[in-house]
């Protein structure tokens, strides 16, 4: 537009500022009124505040046992591990795993028996079912990723190992998770 | 949509409406007497019976919206209620479902129809791009859809497609939580769905009117592959195109009402007769059919990211097809080397699609590979290459030639002849 001027000198002129002023203020204005739009779309306060946490006992869970609970809506396995699975978890080298993570930094000190991990496939979210595939861990039905007795990715498409979610024992038989 | 407008109103309130909005004039140039190739065969009816099954969808899909709560723990038992106690609710919900089927067979024929005889190249490469746009636009809905009755299928479905975004590095684990509205697929994603699943059918509707508006330009490809150049290479639309576009609608409809009302969960899934249930998923999960091809060729790769990269290219590469064939013969009836890839390439379409329906061990991973690499390579290497070093068949002169032999050798004659049988896409 100041070019239009025949004295068009390398100087900006005021139309110059005024055209960049109203462009920045429309692209803030814009990004604002966008903002709301993309925000209503994350969890909302109501899912936010069911995310408290759960107290389980585990008195009840056999040697052996899988048991399935839900926090924050996503499924959790508590695995009460035997004797043979422990020793399978822990005598595994670390280094050859995808995802390397020596088995006692998925359990808390002294509480071997326990394994609890989130019970979604990190591959594309589905129950992987307990005591099935080539490590007697899980195997999912859905892509056929294959883990171990601590929830390990050893094959299959999965990236990374079933996360452990954050929990503390509240007495030698009973943990809260979150 | 151009076309010499002829129209002329002969009532008094005619000539008061069209001089204010010329709609009827647009209408009788774009449907009455607009000028198509003489030689198009049954393949060119499907745009025709898709346009029907868009409006068959949302009519029964409006009705449907009617009855149905969207709700995580009303909305299975909504469904089972449309089909036991609403009158009629039965029909219109397997015709719905059926209808998603249909839709998508008949754009498979229209798709395979177009890379057969070169229907992307100049100048209608954005006619096929807006084509592109329009299936990616019925994969969202057809996918919204199959959540709505809240069953196994519909749930772990959801689980898995969303799950396909977490993939992105980085910031995947936060866009699926947007998508969801919550930390797993819950009551806010089925109603996000919903209300996405309402819209995305008018969104088509308006991409149809573009896929029109960019046909009309050029006007219809056809059998031969030659422009039109004369009004010997034409006929009009009505009644020519009109009639003969209706007869294939009823054939096909015989089909889609078969399937409703013979068959109707012939193409569903048994466990989505169970209620969705978020801490077992079913042993054999498996998309909805028409996503089978798409879904083996993310299996076939071992690896999260690149898989989902992959099934995303696989549909992304038919953007860029218009550039990447570099014959400048258009129709494959005249491309004696070509018409082995392509057929080899629709084979392989199908039989990814039974792989993607086969559990993912063994030899069918292996299948999945192979296959997954010719998908590719027909697009990345067969294509390009085969415009540089294939000889084509001489072309006839024009259109009419093509159908009527005159001018042409026997040859000539001969390929038209055998277009029909030849070519079922």
């Amino acid at each position: 537009m100041a070019t239009t001027h025949a004295s068009a000198s390398a100087e900006p002129t005021r139309r110059d500022f005024l055209f960049i002023a109203t462009g920045a203020a429309g692209a803030v204005g814009l990004a604002a009124t966008i903002w709301p739009f993309i925000s209503q779309m994350a969890p909302d306060a109501a899912t936010i505040a069911a995310g408290a946490p759960v107290d389980f006992d585990l008195s009840p869970v056999a040697e052996g046992q899988i048991v399935k609970l839900f926090w924050r809506g996503k499924l959790i396995f508590v695995r009460h591990r035997t004797a043979a699975e422990i020793k399978a978890a822990q005598d595994t080298d670390v280094t050859s795993l995808r995802d390397p993570e020596a088995d006692s930094a998925r359990v808390k000190p002294g509480k071997d028996q326990w394994l609890i991990v989130y019970g979604n496939c990190t591959h594309l979210g589905c129950v992987p079912l307990g005591n099935e595939g080539a490590f007697h861990g899980w195997q999912c039905p859905c892509h056929g990723s294959v883990f171990d007795t601590s929830g390990r990715i050893r094959q299959g498409p999965a990236p990374i190992n079933l996360p452990v979610p954050p929990y503390a024992f509240t007495s030698d038989k009973a943990i809260r998770i979150g | 949509m151009s076309g010499h407008s002829t129209y002329e109103p002969k009532s008094a309130v005619g000539k008061w409406f069209e001089s204010r909005l010329p709609i009827m004039g647009l209408i009788h140039s774009s449907f009455v007497v607009f000028p198509n190739p003489r030689n198009l065969n049954y393949f060119w009816t499907f745009g025709g019976i898709l346009a029907f099954m868009l409006v068959a969808q949302i009519i029964t899909g409006v009705v449907l919206a009617m009855h149905y709560t969207a709700h995580a723990d009303m909305a299975f038992n909504s469904v089972e209620l449309i089909m036991r106690d609403v009158n009629y609710g039965w029909m219109l919900r397997y015709l719905h479902a059926n209808g998603a089927s249909m839709f998508f067979i008949a754009v498979y024929v229209h798709i395979f129809r177009g890379l057969y005889y070169g229907s992307y190249k100049a100048p209608r490469e954005v006619l096929w791009i807006l084509g592109v746009i329009i299936f990616l636009l019925m994969m969202a809905t057809a996918f919204m859809g199959y959540v709505l009755p809240w069953g196994q299928m519909s749930f772990w479905g959801a689980t898995v497609i969303t799950n396909l975004f977490s993939a992105i590095p980085g910031v995947g684990e936060v866009i699926v939580s947007y998508l969801w509205g919550g930390y797993s697929v819950s009551n806010p994603t089925l109603n996000r769905f919903f209300s996405l699943h309402y819209l995305l059918p008018f969104m088509i509707a308006g991409v149809v009117v573009l896929h029109i508006w960019a046909l009309h330009v050029p006007g219809s490809n056809n059998p031969s592959g030659i422009e039109k150049k004369t009004d010997k290479d034409v006929l009009p639309f009505h009644p020519y195109f009109t009639v003969k576009d209706a007869f294939a609608l009823c054939c096909f409809l015989m089909v889609y009402v078969w399937f409703a009302f013979y068959i109707p969960n012939f193409l569903g899934h048994a466990d989505n007769y169970i209620e969705a249930n978020a801490a077992v998923t079913p042993s054999h999960i498996v998309p909805e059919w028409y996503f089978l091809p798409f879904y083996a060729i993310l299996r076939a790769i071992p690896d999260k990211l690149l898989g989902v990269l992959a099934m995303f290219g696989s549909i992304a590469i038919m953007v860029v097809v218009p550039w990447l064939d570099t014959s400048k013969v258009r129709s494959g009836s005249y491309r004696p080397v070509f018409q082995i890839f392509f057929w080899l390439f629709a084979i392989n379409a199908v039989i990814l699609g039974w792989l993607g329906s086969k559990p993912p061990e063994g030899m069918y991973v292996v299948a999945s590979r192979i296959c997954t690499v010719y998908y590719f390579a027909y697009y990345i290497l067969v294509l390009p290459l085969l415009g540089l070093f294939e000889t084509p068949k001489s072309l006839p002169a024009s259109i009419a030639d093509s159908v009527l032999g005159k001018g042409g050798s026997g040859s000539a004659m001969a390929s038209g002849a055998a277009s029909s049988p030849s070519t079922k896409g």
